[in-house]
């Protein structure tokens, strides 16, 4: 078992937001969570990055075994851990090639591994700008400065790449994308697909779900984990709408 | 000697000791017992220091040399009892409904009584007179907030000031009209120093509108040191405008003393349209969290004018946030001086503070000093300044006289619309209209001393026009 | 900002320095104490023509009427003049020939400095004046320089062997009763560089100076003077270090940058005295005046500073635009932590017609530390046509530091602009948190974030330099030794 949470709770300024999530991904799945807005969505891919704002109240998360909430966030990265930002934060002067040196090196000294040299460093950016159709001038850009969001989210994909986690979590990496952009953004992600490693995608449309095919569907309601199905579950969602998971909730 | 009409050269430091000492045994000091310890500590402190010269840092562009070199008599004493109020106050501002307090070279001059008790419980009237009838109120707060080892002239006036006015608005009292407080100088018998002291209480939930102004009748020198403490309380809002228009021989110096509750609101907006030496310093506390403050002005200077503005905001407690803009217009041998200074405390987190300083130099004769500091001790904080000194805009001045119009037009066009940032911010209708055909007017040269008057006596029938001739594009 | 952020900002800030080492070297000293007897052996020792001596005594004399300066945003402690050591000389056996003859020990400093002469010799092509104390030690490469008719040499030197250059160059951008520290140096100071770069010639070879403070209790006072003839370009580099130690240092240097018509010369300092310990005892108290003056029409000067160490910083590298369409450039990343006080910035004085200056600086501040930025822009009547840009960003690592900016500008010309521009802010918790989901430990986020925040400066310095100055940056505020 890659990912293992049970019964998550978790708040921000005493208000809680996950309310007894539970959740299990194997390696080799792709999982999508979806839900209406403000339901924690995003809280449950923050919690599991390791973003200190929320506090986790009950339960664990277990990756590979391990105890997740007891490690920092660069360590969750270093044990594979990815999240692609919904709002990636802009940090000016720092190049993205620096800024990926410095990350792949930390991820591949936690592993004992040697730093790439510089050369190599080049060819695999080279490589993996491809992947997301990067023109060769972004990468000598700061982080995020000045993009635009579409430029941001293939970005996020592109580090995806350069960084092979074991496990990204993808949150709403469809928001703010035009149509070509997104086919560009879910190729990547499916390229980087394998049997080794697992996505969790983040979305409130079904539209994404349609380049990034899904194994699992979740919908996330008021903190919790309400329905679980397969990918056919995103298209009845998508033909009902939310009402219908509330009433049935109502009804229960 | 008769000590009412003390006659010296201001710079003689021992001859203002003298007057003090005579006042102090005549008992001709008003403000009783706890005033006169705070005017013996404020003596003490000006006589330590002296009048500021170039050597000091504040004063290091200012030239008030032929100020100190002067003759001056000392306009400590009342009204002369043959003075005609209802005459020289005899125009108002047109269609600008106001509570009016008037005061002659420093003095009040009522044309009702000393002391109003206006509706809600507001007071309004003599400082001198309150002193007596308000005298709890006075002395909780007169002298609270001047530093008198930091403000040489300000330490001159707590000494030795004889009236001003005093303003208190009660608690939850919203007062519905603008104050309006005027100091007017005229003079037959020669140069007058005057050392107004105003005292501005705004209880807590209330909210004034103060038009604070400037002016002279004749054109003698002049000196008007003038003082005015301002406490805000908690969540009370004040917009404070000062307006100085007086001759090119004479000088303002005003100190305002600000103090802020919590969640108070203060704009304070200097407009300087006309005078010889202007100079004024804003020293803004915020104490309250969640205080704002904003300070503004335009300065339109020619001639051999002098304008400054100084402005020191201190943050003292988390989430405040202040903003000052000043905007000036320089024309020949003119000389502008900006200061600012923002203090954000240690631990005054969540401070917001901006700071710009914009300038237009029309000449190589004139000359621009401005210096916005910032002194930062908390790390959770936006904070930025700016400053220029430019002309108007090459491609905005080719855009418009590529429509054909001329060069002056054009000019002016700009001027204009630089100068109304600042005019725009006025809160108060009739008074913002007035200003801004001042500024039309004064950029058009077509401005006398008098129309200067915010107590316009001329009608105002007769429109300025500052409209773009047709006809030329 | 969050308690983590605060708590890493506390431990990655809270490091010591990292060049602190003694170098054995036998050094021969003045007896400590300054009067004009002093004076009078220093210029005995250094064997110097009557003129200098002159130059030195009248200095002296301005000094003594002088006060030491207030008005920056500095605590500074009284500095006894009478217990500083004026003259401190690694005591040379014989006179040098080649570099095999430096003394093994001091080689071994400037490698530890990472300098290594040979290295530099060869692999860089930098030439090299390394001054240890307040004596020129070394200069290579002057052969290959003397080639293009450049002189590159201690001040010693060039006092012998160039005196009218000397004469009529020295004191002429800073005047000997200048300023307090000035006056001092111009009394006292011991060795330095020269450079002359002659008419069209364009120095092929980065120069460069590396300074040290050794001895106990020494002041270091050296004086550069840099010429550049008509049409003549130099790049010139500085290094700075000093071991650590208890007591306070002073060092108290003037730089003064001529550039004739159409040449151009670009200094460059990466300054790391020793900024005291943890607690604020001992670090360098480094006074210095820096000045160049672009004497004829179409020069340039360029200031580039990078400056993490000294206890206390006062420095203002200035520009004289004095010919039509000369440039003036300052670029600046100041470090402060611990209990650190730096008040730097600079003064362009516009002077000619069409002049222009830039000003970029970066300060950093952390710890319990103070950084100022304090600038003079001035437009003087005839220079029709000026132009200023001011950019002056201040960053705030942590709630015990503080930073400031105190630009000044004054203008007396109507066709000219100036703009003046500053920001305050603070690594953002997003920011780090980015960082560190990427997998970066946040020391190493922090010295990422601050050397893109510096970044426009770094990319000024001469690439030697720039490696270097990168290291220091996240050294300063990070302290991983090695």
């Amino acid at each position: 078992m890659l990912l293992q949470i049970k019964n998550l709770h978790a708040q921000i300024n005493g208000k809680e937001i996950l309310r007894g999530v539970n959740l299990e991904v194997k390696a080799g799945e792709v999982h999508a969570i979806m839900g209406p807005n403000g339901t924690g969505k995003s809280t449950l891919a923050s919690v599991i990055a390791g973003r200190e704002v929320f506090e986790v109240t009950a339960g664990e998360v277990l990756y590979n075994g391990k105890n997740l909430l007891e490690m920092p966030v660069e360590q969750r990265a270093r044990e594979g851990i990815f999240l692609g930002f919904q709002y990636p934060v802009e940090i000016p002067g720092v190049s993205i090639t620096n800024f990926m040196r410095t990350a792949l090196n930390e991820v591949r000294k936690y592993h004992g591994q040697e730093p790439l040299s510089g050369a190599a460093f080049l060819a695999r950016m080279e490589e993996k700008k491809k992947l997301v159709e990067i023109q060769s001038k972004l990468t000598n850009r700061s982080v995020n400065e000045g993009f635009s969001g579409g430029e941001k989210k293939k970005n996020e994909i592109f580090q995806m790449a350069m960084l092979e986690p074991q496990l990204a979590i993808l949150d709403e990496t469809d928001s703010g994308l035009d149509i070509d952009a997104l086919r560009i953004v879910a190729n990547g992600v499916n390229a980087l697909r394998s049997k080794d490693n697992a996505i969790i995608v983040i979305t409130h449309y079904q539209r994404l779900l349609d380049y990034i095919v899904p194994d699992i569907v979740h919908v996330l309601f008021d903190g919790k984990i309400v329905k679980t199905g397969g990918k056919e579950l995103a298209l009845e969602l998508e033909g009902k709408g939310y009402d219908w998971i509330r009433k049935e909730l109502e009804t229960r | 000697m008769a000590m009412s009409s003390y006659n010296g050269i201001l710079g003689d430091t021992k001859g203002i000791a003298g007057l003090f000492e005579h006042k102090l045994s005549t008992s001709e000091f008003k403000g009783g017992k706890a005033y006169t310890e705070i005017r013996k500590g404020a003596i003490a402190s000006f006589l330590k220091s002296g009048f500021p010269g170039k050597e000091d840092e504040k004063w290091r562009n200012s030239d008030i040399e032929k100020f100190l070199e002067s003759r001056f008599e000392f306009a400590e004493g009342a009204l002369p009892a043959d003075v005609d109020v209802d005459k020289i106050f005899a125009c108002e501002v047109p269609d600008l409904d106001t509570w009016l307090i008037t005061l002659l070279n420093g003095h009040y001059a009522a044309k009702n009584s000393d002391l109003r008790i206006l509706p809600q419980g507001i007071i309004i009237g003599s400082l001198s007179r309150a002193m007596r009838d308000a005298h709890e109120l006075v002395e909780a707060h007169l002298g609270r907030l001047v530093n008198n080892d930091k403000n040489a002239f300000a330490a001159l006036n707590s000494a030795l000031s004889g009236d001003g006015v005093f303003i208190y608005v009660p608690d939850n009292v919203i007062v519905e009209k603008p104050i309006q407080m005027v100091n007017v100088v005229n003079s037959e018998s020669g140069s007058l120093f005057m050392q107004p002291r105003n005292l501005v209480i705004l209880g807590k939930n209330s909210q004034l509108q103060l038009v604070h102004c400037d002016d002279s009748r004749d054109q003698a020198m002049h000196f008007t040191n003038a003082v005015t403490e301002f406490f805000i309380g908690d969540n009370a809002s004040l917009d404070h405008y000062k307006m100085q228009n007086i001759n090119d021989h004479s000088a303002v110096l005003h100190s305002g003393w600000f103090t802020l509750g919590r969640d108070s609101r203060l704009t304070t907006n200097a407009i300087s349209l006309n005078g010889g030496f202007i100079r004024n310093e804003n020293e803004i506390v915020l104490k309250g969290e969640g205080a704002d403050a904003n300070a503004l002005g335009v300065y339109l200077v020619d001639k051999k004018q002098h304008v400054e503005n100084h402005v020191h905001v201190s943050h003292l407690v988390p989430r405040c946030t202040s903003s000052e803009l000043f905007k000036g217009i320089l024309d020949d041998y003119s000389t502008a001086v900006f200061t600012g200074h923002i203090l954000v405390a240690r631990d005054a987190q969540k401070t917001e503070a901006y700071q710009s300083n914009r300038n237009i130099q029309l000449t190589d004769k004139a000359r621009v000093n401005t210096q916005p500091f910032l002194e930062i001790y908390a790390d959770d904080v936006k904070c930025s300044h700016g400053a220029t000194v430019g002309q108007l805009d090459a491609e905005a001045m080719f855009y418009l006289k590529s429509r054909g119009i001329g060069e002056e037009n054009a000019k002016m066009l700009l001027m204009y619309a630089f100068a109304s940032e600042i005019v725009q911010k006025i809160s108060i209708l009739n008074l913002r209209e007035r200003i801004d055909d001042m500024i039309k007017k004064r950029l058009r040269g077509e401005l006398s001393i008098c129309d200067q008057c915010v107590l316009h006596c001329s009608k105002p029938d007769q429109p300025i026009q500052f409209e773009i001739d047709m006809s030329k594009i | 900002m969050a308690d983590d952020t605060r708590n890493i900002l506390d431990e990655v800030t809270g490091k010591e320095y990292k060049y602190g080492f003694v170098t054995e070297i036998d050094t021969e000293f003045a007896p400590p104490g300054l009067n004009e007897d002093i004076i009078r052996f220093i210029s005995e020792k250094k064997e110097e023509p009557e003129f200098m001596l002159e130059f030195r005594l009248n200095a002296y004399r301005r000094w003594l009427g002088m006060k030491s300066p207030e008005w920056a945003h500095l605590n500074i402690p009284p500095i006894d003049f009478q217990s500083i050591i004026y003259y401190a000389a690694p005591k040379a056996k014989k006179e040098l020939q080649s570099l095999d003859e430096v003394d093994p020990e001091l080689l071994k400093t400037f490698e530890k400095l990472g300098i290594s002469l040979e290295e530099q010799k060869h692999l860089a092509g930098v030439a090299v004046d390394a001054v240890m104390d307040s004596v020129s030690v070394k200069t290579t490469f002057s052969d290959t320089l003397a080639k293009h008719g450049i002189i590159f040499c201690s001040f010693s030197e060039a006092v012998k062997n160039h005196p009218e250059l000397v004469k009529q160059y020295m004191g002429s951008v800073v005047a000997s009763g200048d300023n307090y520290f000035a006056a001092l140096n111009s009394a006292v100071f011991s060795d330095g560089s020269f450079v002359y770069i002659p008419k069209g010639v364009r120095c092929p070879i980065e120069l460069s100076t590396y300074f040290r403070i050794n001895a106990k209790n020494t002041g270091q006072f050296e004086r550069t003077l840099i010429i550049a003839d008509e049409g003549a370009y130099v790049s010139y580099m500085e290094g700075c270090t000093a071991p650590q130690r208890d007591e306070n240092q002073l060092h108290a240097a003037i730089v003064e940058i001529i550039a004739l018509k159409d040449a151009e010369v670009k200094y460059s300092t990466v300054q790391n005295w020793y900024p005291g310990n943890k607690d604020g005892e001992g670090g360098i108290y480094n006074f210095v005046t820096k000045r160049g003056i672009c004497k004829g029409n179409n020069s340039k000067i360029s200031w580039t500073q990078v400056e993490t160490g000294s206890a206390i910083t006062w420095k203002y590298p200035s520009c004289i635009l004095q010919g039509d369409n000369s440039v003036g450039e300052f670029y600046s990343v100041a470090v402060t932590n611990n209990h650190q006080q730096a008040d730097t910035g600079t003064k362009m004085i516009h002077i000619g017609k069409n002049t222009r200056s830039t000003i970029i600086s970066k300060g950093i501040s952390a710890g319990l530390s103070n950084n100022s930025y304090r600038g003079l822009v001035k437009v003087t009547k005839r220079a029709e046509g000026s132009r200023n840009f001011s950019q002056c960003d201040s960053l705030l690592l942590g709630d015990k530091c503080g930073a400031h900016t105190f630009p000044y500008i004054q203008t007396e010309n109507k066709s000219s602009i100036v703009e003046h521009e500053a920001t305050t802010s603070k690594i953002s918790d997003d920011q780090l948190f980015y960082c560190q989901q990427r997998g970066i430990d946040a020391e190493s986020a922090i010295g990422l974030i601050v050397n893109g925040y510096a970044r426009e400066v770094l990319s000024k310095l001469p690439m030697e330099f720039a490696v270097e100055a990168q290291k220091l940056l996240s050294i300063s505020l990070e302290g991983s030794v090695g």
